[in-house]
């Protein structure tokens, strides 16, 4: 039953897009069907997965498609019932606000058809490669997604600087898939076959091992965005629609994390410490690097797809934690880590989804996503306003909301250090933590930002000050089911953490150290003596004080409130230039983290009439690289262009030579074949 | 009973922050040679307050007039979480240290918004500055707490608390660091000499200050409120945490009383030691918080290692 749902989720994200290339030959054919089969897959993933999750059990069945001597192998554990709700949320939420976002595109029945199909291709491999049981069907489903979702990116494809976001995003996750099938590959040759069953059963040597953990590492981390294997990420989220910016970071990046975990943690026979170690540095690089960029953007998608950066590394970070801990036979503190991780995937993809659907309400109104073009929308777009403060709070991880929870989770899990003998991991593992809590300051510094400039203030353009509240209710519903998620979350994580807990279970085979202290109102992880943390009385307390203090503030109140002008300091004339702007809001930071960026600051000074200090116009430019850039991708291009000049020598075009190469290569085959 | 107890000591810490700043402002006053105000000059400051018309700006949004109760709502949690006269309240169940750090996040997340409602210069000026030493002192003042939490095994302030307790005088090496980079974070985060200064009006060196500028009335009073509650937290946190002997630890009345004695006994000190520092120092440039702020790192770094290497058991 709970497979057939699985099954038919991926029918109907299929059937979507089907309906899209229907509607192009028939136009009979209702296109707003498309968006209903959307739903529909959508619900039917939640149910699957939720299904899955209360009921655990390892589903398996055969398919006899593909090639014919092998057949397709799906499973479907609770690991992927999780990951399947993660998606089956991000995608119902999408079906509600996908109709009227895109109704400028649905005016062109080519366009439309295109973007549904391979909306729908998209979110069908996604939950392919959750249900694959072996190597081939994964790669199959993964190049499925890769490749339909190289089309979104390009979908906008008139401007030039999209159709290279684009192709480096088809190379990068080419490259990846490459590092992915090798990682197979390596473990494969001391199995026999490519079934995960196989694989799992391999006597492999630890060195093997470590390879193929590095090459997966390398493969699924391209994909989710480590540093510095990242740098697609901020070229390709911003280019896509923002619903499909909105899965792409929120859930696809999921996925790739969902192969890692996958691969480390269930297919390799066993797990070593040094794993946990580069995953726990990765991570923690990721996510500082990842938000201090993040800070610095102006482009507010750009922004949000850096910041995604941040949150893959937190998860990525504590995902070594676990590892650390599994690797020292502490099997709890190793589903503790697990448990936090897997809840910062959920939470990232509730709260990111949400930006970024923000996002494109504040495009869709405002033609503009240039944070310093915007400001002052929140009289403007009340609405959208509270829905994206309640994003913003979340991915701050401020106490109340959801990502406060994982948060917390990810700090208890690190402040278990105690129990590790390794003396180099004990003072490690708190300096991550440290790490962590700069990591998590930066991110509420980076979106008081985000939400100051765009919604506070006085409006910096045309654009902003004539935004008008979104009308459509299903455009505004999708993010206020997700902001409310978030909140609820927030409140009752043990709702969800229970589920997840089975995902340990099935994983690890423990759960957390105190199941029952896990109870309705409080979660206490390690025990109630170490740690606690009970949201709804906090919520109760912080009413309570909050309307204590309204009560006697307003109680004799004879004082209303007088709206006055902005006090000028008395010299006239304030306008929406004199704001600080985004660039102003982090020179100091960018000042204190300067080696971390490649800046490029230039004031250029013009004088009137010739003189040295009467300044007519001043010009201010900065632009902000990327170290990876420099570092990482340009010497490889010329690496590979030096090469590609070296094999280019060979190749004299002359058919003798070549004739000559032919020879040459039989007579060493035929060698080869003697032997 | 017990929830009764805490809910009294939170109105009561709630009740006696304002009193603490005044004394801290006699401190300061009798060290530079000047006439002291009451010590109840605070009260009718804020009393003076709630009386005034609040004054809005026409650029103001409903977020203005809400920040001052969320600021001041998140500080009277924090009070309630931290062990102020007694310990093992059932409200320092509730929450630990790391929610307690959160609350503060809270206050300023807001606060800062509210900073760049009204779109002047100044209010970014100050939400950019506060921002940008709080995510320096965030990661400081967690090593600290970190050092604490994992000497006792657990990250509930009670808990932490207790433990210090049934160990009974004991030189930690660990603590000693840790102590210091608490003092000197709180110094930067209650926005005191030589961080920032409370006293001043000048566009160059004010930071909160800067963000609070467009408030009156009701609204201001709750801020400064919340901000004197934010010291005063600071205050018993450091005294409670590294010198807790004196908390109540049953909930007669005669250890209450006693605990309430020993409490203040210990911010007196406390305030005395701060006034003299701020008297004696300087304000220092805004670009070289962050040294001072990565010296508090260092110093909870140090402390924590101390604990890794001198101290653990294994």
């Amino acid at each position: 039953m709970i497979l057939f749902l699985a099954y038919s989720a991926v029918l109907l994200s299929f059937a979507s897009g089907g309906v899209a290339i229907a509607h192009l030959f028939k136009p009979e054919v209702n296109k707003q069907l498309v968006f209903w089969l959307l739903g529909a897959s959508g619900l039917t993933a939640i149910l699957a997965g939720l299904g899955e999750l209360i009921y655990p059990e390892i589903r398996l069945d055969t398919l006899s498609l593909g090639l014919p001597w092998i057949p397709w192998h799906v499973h479907f554990d609770s690991l992927s019932a999780f990951f399947f709700l993660i998606i089956g949320i991000a995608v119902f939420a999408v079906s509600f606000y996908a109709p009227h976002y895109t109704h400028h595109e649905q005016k062109n029945a080519e366009n439309f058809a295109v973007l549904s199909l391979f909306t729908g291709l998209f979110i069908a491999g996604m939950m392919l490669v959750l249900l694959a049981d072996d190597a081939f069907m994964f790669m199959i489903a993964w190049e499925l997604m890769s490749v339909a979702s190289y089309f979104l990116v390009a979908f906008q494809h008139e401007n030039p600087a999209n159709r290279r976001a684009a192709f480096l995003y088809l190379l990068m996750a080419e490259v990846g898939a490459l590092l992915i099938i090798l990682a197979f590959g390596v473990v494969a040759s001391f199995a026999d076959g490519f079934t995960f069953d196989a694989l799992r059963a391999s006597t492999i040597s630890t060195t093997w091992m470590s390879i193929a953990f590095v090459l997966a590492l390398m493969g699924f981390g391209m994909k989710a965005g480590l540093v510095p294997i990242h740098v697609w990420l901020p070229e390709a989220h911003p280019v896509a629609p923002s619903h499909i910016s909105g899965l792409m970071s929120g859930v696809m990046l999921k996925v790739a994390l969902y192969g890692l975990i996958r691969f480390c943690f269930d297919l390799l026979p066993e797990v070593h410490w040094q794993w946990g170690v580069v995953l726990l540095i990765v991570g923690t690089i990721s996510a500082l690097s990842g938000i201090l960029y993040a800070m610095m953007q102006q482009n507010l998608k750009r922004l949000l797809a850096y910041s995604s950066v941040e949150n893959i590394g937190i998860i990525v970070m504590v995902l070594g934690l676990s590892m650390i801990f599994l690797a020292n036979d502490q099997q709890e503190l190793a589903a503790l880590g697990l448990l936090a991780a897997l809840f910062h995937a959920f939470n990232h993809a509730l709260f990111k989804n949400l930006l970024f659907l923000g996002a494109g309400m504040i495009h869709h109104q405002t033609h503009e996503l240039n944070i310093d073009m915007l400001g002052g929308l929140i009289k403007r777009m009340p609405k959208t306003s509270v829905i994206f403060l309640i994003g913003c709070m979340s991915i701050s991880s401020l106490p109340l909301f959801n990502g406060f929870v994982s948060e917390w989770l990810a700090f208890q899990t690190a402040l278990q250090v105690d129990v590790l003998d390794n003396g180099v991991l004990r003072s490690l593992i708190p300096v991550s933590a440290a790490a962590l809590a700069l990591t998590a300051a930066l991110a509420a510094a980076c979106f008081v930002k985000v939400f100051g400039l765009i919604f506070l203030g006085v409006p910096r353009s045309r654009h902003a000050e004539k935004a008008k509240e979104i009308q459509d209710k299903g455009m505004l519903a999708a993010p206020a089911m997700l902001a409310g998620l978030c909140f609820f979350f927030g409140i009752f994580p043990s709702s969800i953490l229970h589920l997840i807990d089975n995902v340990s279970k099935q994983l690890l085979g423990s759960t957390l150290p105190a199941k029952d202290v896990l109870s309705f109102i409080s979660i206490a992880p390690v025990s109630p003596e170490q740690a606690s943390y009970t949201a709804p009385l906090i919520l109760i307390g912080a009413v309570c004080a909050a309307g204590i203090s309204f009560w006697l503030l307003h109680r004799n109140s004879e004082t209303t409130m007088r709206i006055a002008p902005t006090w000028d300091c008395g010299f006239g004339g304030l306008t929406h230039r004199m704001q600080y702007t985004s660039s102003a809001f982090t020179m100091p930071l960018r000042r204190i983290f300067a080696t971390a960026f490649l800046i490029d600051e230039k004031v250029e000074k013009t004088m009137r009439e010739n003189t040295k200090l009467n300044v007519a116009d001043v010009r201010y430019t900065l632009h902000i690289q990327d170290h990876s850039w420099v570092r990482v991708y340009q010497p490889i291009e010329r690496g590979v262009n030096v090469v590609a000049k070296q094999v280019g020598r060979i190749q004299t075009g002359n058919i003798r030579t070549y004739l000559g190469y032919s020879l040459a290569t039989l007579i060493l085959l035929l060698w080869v074949v003697s032997l | 009973m017990n929830w009764l107890i805490a809910i009294l000591q939170t109105a009561l810490f709630v009740a006696l922050a304002p009193f603490l700043a005044g004394f801290m402002k006699f401190c300061k006053c009798r060290l530079q040679n000047r006439r002291a105000p009451s010590l109840l000059q605070p009260y009718r400051d804020l009393l003076k307050l709630t009386r005034k018309q609040p004054v809005i700006s026409e650029d103001a949004s409903w977020l203005f007039c809400t920040t001052p109760y969320i600021v001041f709502t998140a500080m009277v949690l924090a009070a309630s979480v931290v062990p102020f006269i007694a310990v093992d309240l059932p409200t320092s169940a509730e929450a630990d240290v790391i929610v307690l750090v959160g609350f503060f996040a809270f206050a300023r997340f807001f606060l800062a918004l509210a900073g760049l409602d009204i779109g002047t210069a100044f209010g970014g000026m100050g939400s950019s500055r506060e921002m940008t030493i709080s995510s320096l002192a965030e990661p400081a003042m967690l090593m600290a707490v970190f050092t604490l939490t994992m000497t006792a095994s657990t990250t509930n302030l009670s808990g932490a608390i207790e433990h210090v307790l049934n160990e009974g005088v004991v030189l930690r090496p660990s603590f000693v660091f840790a102590l210091f980079a608490l003092m000197l974070v709180a110094v930067a985060e209650t926005g005191r000499i030589p961080v920032d200064n409370p006293t001043t009006h000048l566009e160059l060196t004010m930071i909160h200050e800067a963000m609070i500028l467009e408030y009156s009335g009701r609204h201001l009073a709750l801020i400064e409120w919340a901000s004197q509650l934010k010291f005063m937290l600071y205050g018993v946190l450091i005294s409670n945490i590294f010198f807790p002997w004196g908390i109540a630890e049953s909930f007669g009345l005669s250890a209450l009383g006693y605990g309430l004695l020993v409490i203040a006994g210990k911010l007196i000190l406390l305030c005395v030691v701060l006034a003299i520092a701020e008297t004696a120092v300087a304000k220092m440039r805004l670009f070289r918080v962050q040294e001072y702020l990565g010296f508090a790192y260092l110093l909870g770094l140090l402390g924590m290692l101390s604990h890794i290497i001198l101290e653990s058991t294994r």
